[in-house]
C-alpha cells in the first residue's frame, strides 16, 4: 500500500481518536482500579463513573490557560504538544492485526524508540520553561531516569531483533503465529523450524520493568513525586496543557503495552492458535495495562538512587550478559 | 481486506490515493523546501538565542529537519537513527548539562573572538561563494538506488567496505569519553 497524503491523514485521525479514547477511559480504569485496591469505591456516580472522563475533559478544556510570570512562554507552550504528538505518531506503525496497520515500516521498532525519545525532551522543556524549582528538579530526575532505562531496554530489544532477524513489527508478530510455544516470551518452536531460547523470559522481565520506568509509572514516577515535588514537571500546568501531558502519558502506556505484546506475546495471535485477530491484541494490551495499574497501586515509590542503581548496577549488566548468551545460543541451535 | 483500501473505495474519486498521487509528486519539491526551511530556522534559533535552553530546543528542531531530509531521500533507517541519537541522546545530554551547570538564564557573552569582525564577514562570504560555485558547477548525477534501505545491507557494508570509517568513529567516541573523564577528574581534585 502506498502512503499517500490522504491515507496518512486518515491514519493520524484514527491514531488520535484511539489515543484520546484510551487516555480518557484508562484514567477512569486507573481510578477505579486504585479504588478497588485501596478498598474504596472510586468514581462510581452515573453509570459506574462512565461519564466521569467527558466531564473531566470539559472541565479541562473550559479552564483558562495560565502562563506563570517569568516562564519561557514559547517552551512552556511547546512542551505539552511535544509530549503528545510523538506518541500519536508512534501508533502509525503499530500492527493491531494482520491487516490493520497504517504503515508497516521496515524500521518500525527503531521508529517507536526514536519518537519515544522526544518524551524526555518534552519533560525537560516543561520543567525548565515553567521556571519552577520543583519543575526543574523533576525534569532532571525524569530525564536521568529515562536515559538510564533506555539502555537496558534497547539492549533487550537487540535480542529480539537477533532472533527474528527483522525490525518490522508486523513481521516480528507474524513470526510468532500459531500458539503459545511460538511466542518470543518462551520460544520452543518458531514457524520456520525448531528453536530454543531459554533466556527470553529474562528479556521479557527486563523489558517489562524498563517500559514501566520509561512511561514514568509508579513505582518509578519520580518525575512527578507528589510527596516531595508538588506535581513534578507539570506543577505549573493547568487546563489542556496538563490534559495533554496526561493524554501523552496514557498514550505512551498503550504504546508500551502494544510493544510488549508484539515483541514477546505473539501480537494478534491466540495462545491456542484459534481465531487470530485484533481482539486478541486488544485483550493482551488491556491485560498488560491492568497489570501496570495493579503494580502502580501496590508498590510504594522508590528513591531516585535506588532507581538509578537498579538500572546501572543490575539491569544493564544482566541485559548485556543476556545479549551475549542469547547470541551464543542462536549459534548453537 | 486492507482497512485503507476499504476507506479509499468509499470516497469520491478525486480524494482517492490515485487522484492524490499526482498532486503528491508535484508537492515533493515544496515539501523539500519546507524541510530545508525548518532545518535552517532551527539552526538560526540555535545560534542566535539568548537563552541556552532555547538554543538546545532550536538544535533539536534542526536535527529533526535533517532527519526529515534523510526520510525524504528514502532512507528511513538513517532518519530514525538521526532522531534517536541526536534528539534523544545528544540534545537531552546538552540540556541536562546546562540545567546542572548554569542556573542563570542568559547566555554569557565572552570576549569576541578574532572571527567576529570583518574577518568573520569575509570568511562567511568566501564560504557562501564557494558553496554557490560548487552548487552551480557540479553536475548532479542520479545514482542508482542500491537497496531499499535494508538494515542488513547497511550492516554488511559498514563491516566490510566502510570498516575503516566505522573503526574511526569508535576512536572519536573513545577520545570523547577520555576527555570527559579528564575534565571530571580535574574538577574532583579541587
Amino acid at each position: 500500500m502506498d502512503l499517500t497524503i490522504f491515507n496518512a491523514v486518515i491514519a493520524v485521525v484514527i491514531a488520535i481518536a484511539f489515543a484520546a479514547a484510551n487516555a480518557a477511559y484508562l484514567v477512569l480504569a486507573e481510578r477505579r482500579g486504585a479504588g478497588r485496591i485501596q478498598r474504596r469505591p472510586g468514581p462510581n456516580v452515573n453509570l459506574f463513573g462512565l461519564l466521569q472522563p467527558p466531564a473531566d475533559g470539559i472541565k479541562l478544556m473550559t479552564k483558562q490557560l495560565m502562563i506563570p510570570g517569568g516562564a519561557d512562554k514559547a517552551l512552556f507552550m511547546v512542551a505539552p504538544v511535544l509530549a503528545m504528538a510523538p506518541a500519536i505518531m508512534s501508533f502509525v506503525t503499530i500492527p493491531f492485526s494482520n491487516t490493520i496497520v497504517a504503515h508497516s515500516m521496515n524500521v518500525g521498532v527503531l521508529m517507536i524508540f526514536a519518537f519515544a525519545s522526544f518524551g524526555g525532551m518534552a519533560i525537560l522543556l516543561a520543567g525548565w520553561g515553567s521556571r519552577n524549582k520543583y519543575g526543574v528538579m523533576a525534569a532532571v530526575r525524569a530525564v536521568s531516569q529515562n536515559i538510564s532505562y533506555e539502555v537496558p531496554m534497547l539492549i533487550t530489544v537487540i535480542t529480539i531483533v537477533m532472533m527474528t532477524g527483522t525490525m518490522n513489527l508486523h513481521e516480528i508478530a507474524s513470526l510468532q503465529s500459531g500458539g503459545f510455544w511460538n511466542w518470543n516470551i518462551f520460544p520452543v518452536s518458531m514457524s520456520d523450524g525448531f528453536m530454543l531460547q531459554p533466556l527470553m523470559p529474562i528479556s521479557f522481565l527486563i523489558f517489562f520493568i524498563c517500559s514501566l520506568a520509561e512511561t514514568n509509572r509508579a513505582p518509578f514516577d519520580l518525575g512527578e513525586a507528589e510527596s516531595e515535588l508538588v506535581a513534578g514537571f507539570h506543577t505549573e500546568y493547568g487546563s489542556m496543557g496538563f490534559g495533554l501531558f496526561f493524554m501523552g502519558e496514557y498514550a505512551n502506556i498503550v504504546i508500551g503495552a502494544s510493544l510488549i505484546t508484539i515483541l514477546f506475546l505473539g501480537g494478534w495471535g491466540c495462545p491456542f492458535g484459534l481465531y487470530p485477530g485484533v481482539w486478541w491484541f486488544l485483550l493482551k494490551i488491556y491485560l498488560l495495562i491492568f497489570s501496570f495499574i495493579w503494580i502502580r497501586w501496590t508498590f510504594p515509590r522508590t528513591t531516585i538512587y535506588g532507581l538509578l542503581n537498579l538500572s546501572w548496577k543490575i539491569l544493564i549488566p544482566i541485559s548485556l550478559f543476556n545479549l551475549l548468551l542469547t547470541a551464543g545460543l542462536l549459534k548453537v541451535f | 481486506m486492507n482497512l485503507m483500501d476499504t476507506i479509499n473505495s468509499m470516497l469520491p474519486s478525486v480524494l482517492t490515493a490515485d487522484g492524490l498521487a499526482g498532486i503528491a509528486d508535484e508537492a515533493a519539491g515544496v515539501v523539500f523546501l519546507v524541510i530545508c526551511a525548518i532545518t535552517l530556522i532551527g539552526g538560526i534559533i540555535a545560534c542566535n538565542s539568548e537563552r541556552l535552553v532555547r538554543a538546545v530546543a532550536g538544535l533539536a528542531v534542526c536535527f529533526v529537519g535533517v532527519a526529515a531530509i534523510y526520510f525524504f531521500l528514502n532512507s528511513p533507517f538513517v532518519a530514525m537513527m538521526q532522531i534517536l541519537i541526536y534528539v534523544g541522546a545528544v540534545c537531552i545530554t546538552i540540556a541536562f548539562a546546562i540545567m546542572l551547570a548554569a542556573p542563570e538564564d542568559n547566555k554569557k557573552h565572552g570576549p569576541a573572538g578574532p572571527l567576529s569582525g570583518p574577518l568573520g564577514l569575509i570568511t562567511a562570504g568566501l564560504v557562501t561563494f564557494g558553496m554557490i560555485g560548487l552548487g552551480l558547477k557540479t553536475e548532479f548525477i542520479a545514482i542508482p538506488k542500491i537497496n531499499m534501505g535494508s538494515v542488513k545491507l547497511i550492516g554488511v557494508q559498514l563491516l566490510t567496505t566502510y570498516s575503516m570509517v566505522f573503526e574511526l568513529v569508535s576512536i572519536v567516541l573513545l577520545i570523547a569519553i577520555i576527555g570527559s573523564l579528564v575534565i571530571a577528574r580535574h574538577g574532583r581534585s579541587k
